[in-house]
């Protein structure tokens, strides 16, 4: 008898998805260090990547874990690495690196409690500032959230694609219960999966200007090794790469890094609104706080409460026309997160004036259950 | 042509806004050209070099010549060096650094990078000073000597680069000094060909900064120390102890096999690949 195909279903927790999307986005080289919760990306990828003539490094720290992956990302690779919060901390310095640079590449930060080392095994989304703010300097940031294990691998895929498009590093910033929770999934055919490929220069070698502007914003990017021989500093540097100090270089230079992230701002957009058309208090959420807003949106309309959800998938840049957007019906916004109001402060930033912005801060190291959200919205409305 | 005109019409870059960073009587150009010597004799192409630095006098020296040029993070230039070597095997990787940056801020990559054997070539210059910031002490200033945070007096021990190269696990380690340009062309050659985790260190003068603190006169003055105080470790071998008390080995230091780290792993693929089809 013939099998019949069927599409391959699975059972994955929000890591292991991760995994995926990274390999079939095209993902093939990984430099980390153990931590927990992200290591099962480590150990998962130490099995995979040789199947597939990748590279697998473990490297003596985060610092080097990142170092490679841009080394590896020059040389034409696509390149992750995985970690959490401590870990994150010691990449801020190549995080800039890359940013300088353009070098694409992906960071996943499984988020857990701080500071420090904190709480390595419970939940937490203290990292969504330093995620925008962590290495220094003036510099634009794509990070992107995922609140269930399909979407891991979705923007899993998304931030390789965002990443060579844009020439930058995209992190994928997820929380330690979306991380290890297992959900049924279904992955794609390859073929059906949209992948983004960095472009290449086309122009002879002595005609190729590496930090070229362009109506994008993003230059041609040359790999090592391919005729195109360039300089790479994490120096201020010109248009050709060379370090300057010159205002007139350094000025355009800067907006530009700016300006390729900017001018693709609703392209880079990507949330979910639930029930908000008609919703009077709207509930600004994203990760496994996203999961327990869902859920209250639900038992507050069975209330008689008109509550709608915006699930942020991109933390940044931060999504203000989707506020603006729920802004039209909702005169009250909720903001839980497992942090001391990291993203409300946002809100409230891109709030006009017109909505009351409450805050449900939970930094225990426990989720915030539907029933906590649910309270919240009744005491304000 | 002479040949010094050729090599660098051949390699140093001609859109590069000379002049250089480094001050007149720095050791730096002689190593440079030591390195652009080897090359050129070996007869690599210029695509298929990787020059990788960290930060620091010796981490501009990259931006001058005609290769793929990497400056990366201070200390970091061996990590960003092991992406490159793994992702493309094919591609020669040199990494240049300066004594903090390959033992200060880069000594845990350092140690590390050698342990795995990962085909690399690391060329360090040892000054004993952080010369771009204005002289502070290096891990590698003496006990005694003076530096703008060490104005009392230096108060901690040295490292010596090779031979914590040799105790980490690089199977090539020479040393040479800018004095001896002719040994540094023949060690640049070997450890540049040589598989696996392969070391120079470059004795250098910082008269400007080292030098001028500690008053050991001018450039020409510190290169005559270098040649008074240095001993082939061939010479060295039928040498009494205490006539060795104040002397620095230079040729080869170590020359040994170990498995290379991206030969190993191509084994690591095929393991793995006949895993997978179980």
């Amino acid at each position: 008898m013939k099998k019949k195909s069927h599409p391959k279903e699975l059972l994955l927790q929000g890591n292991e998805a991760i995994v995926e999307g990274a390999l079939r986005a095209g993902c093939r080289f990984f430099a980390g260090y153990p931590i927990t919760p992200a290591t099962e990306i480590s150990e998962i990828l130490s099995v995979k990547l040789p199947q597939l003539n990748g590279t697998f490094i473990q490297m003596e720290d985060e610092i080097a874990s990142l170092g490679a992956v841009i080394g590896a990302s020059l040389a034409g690779v696509k390149s992750m690495t995985a970690t959490s919060g401590p870990g994150f901390s010691l990449m801020q310095e190549n995080l800039g690196f890359a940013i300088i640079t353009e070098v694409p590449c992906v960071i996943v930060n499984v988020m857990r409690g701080g500071p420090s080392t904190g709480l390595p095994t419970s939940p937490s989304q203290s990292d969504v500032m330093q995620a925008r703010w962590g290495t220094h300097g003036d510099h634009p940031i794509i990070v992107l959230s995922a609140s269930t294990v399909r979407e891991c691998y979705d923007v899993t895929i998304q931030a390789f694609n965002f990443s060579e498009k844009f020439r930058t590093p995209v992190i994928v910033l997820i929380d330690e219960v979306v991380a290890h929770m297992r959900e049924k999934m279904v992955l794609d055919d390859q073929e059906k999966i949209e992948i983004f490929n960095r472009v290449k220069p086309t122009v002879p070698p002595e005609w190729y200007i590496p930090y070229e502007d362009t109506p994008r914003g993003v230059p041609a990017m040359a790999n090592f090794g391919e005729g195109y021989r360039y300089h790479v500093t994490g120096l201020t540097h010109d248009i050709r790469g060379f370090p300057t100090s010159r205002p007139d270089e350094i000025g355009p230079f800067i907006t530009r890094l700016h300006r390729k992230i900017s001018q693709h701002f609703s392209e880079i957009q990507i949330g979910e609104f639930y029930q908000t058309e008609d919703a009077e208090i709207t509930i600004v959420a994203y990760g496994c706080v996203a999961r327990s807003a869902k859920r209250a949106v639900r038992e507050a309309r069975e209330k008689g409460i008109k509550v709608g959800l915006l699930k942020l998938t991109t933390i940044w840049p931060f999504m203000r026309s989707a506020v603006e957007k729920v802004l039209q019906t909702s005169r009250v916004l909720v903001v839980p997160e497992m942090n001391m109001g990291q993203i409300s402060r946002e809100v409230k930033r891109v709030n006009p004036g017109v909505a009351k912005v409450f805050t449900l801060d939970k930094v225990d190291g426990t989720i915030i259950t539907p029933s906590e959200i649910l309270n919240r919205i009744m005491e304000v409305s | 042509m002479a040949e010094i005109t050729k090599l660098i019409h051949k390699y140093l870059r001609h859109d590069k806004k000379f002049p250089h960073v480094w001050c007149p009587g720095c050791g730096i150009g002689i190593m440079l050209g030591a390195l652009i010597r080897a090359i050129d004799r070996i007869g690599y192409e210029k695509d298929e070099i990787v020059l990788v630095s960290g930060i620091g006098c010796s981490g501009r020296l990259p931006v001058y010549v005609d290769f793929n040029t990497l400056h990366t993070t201070h200390g970091r230039a061996l990590v960003f060096a092991t992406g490159v070597k793994l992702a493309k095997p094919s591609l020669r990787v040199i990494v240049i650094m300066g004594d903090g940056d390959a033992v200060a801020i880069g000594g845990n990559h350092f140690i590390h990078a050698a342990r795995r054997n990962i085909d690399l070539t690391a060329i360090i210059l040892n000054n004993s000073v952080y010369g771009m910031t204005g002289g502070q002490h290096s891990p590698t200033t003496p006990y005694g000597m003076r530096s703008t945070t060490t104005v009392y007096s230096n108060i901690e021990q040295d490292f010596k680069i090779s031979e914590l190269a040799v105790t980490a696990g690089a199977v090539f380690v020479g040393r040479g000094t800018v004095y001896h340009a002719k040994l540094l062309d023949s060690l640049m050659e070997k450890a540049i060909l040589k598989k696996g985790f392969s070391v120079v260190e470059v004795i250098a003068h910082c008269h400007t900064q080292y030098g001028r603190q500690n008053r050991l006169g001018s450039a020409v003055e510190m290169m005559e120390w270098q040649r008074d105080h240095t001993v082939p470790v061939e010479k060295a071998a039928a040498m009494k102890p205490e006539e060795l008390q104040d002397k620095v080995l230079i040729g080869v230091l170590v020359d040994k096999e170990l498995p290379v780290y991206q030969d190993e792993y191509e084994k690591i693929r095929e393991r793995a690949k006949a895993g997978a089809g179980k």
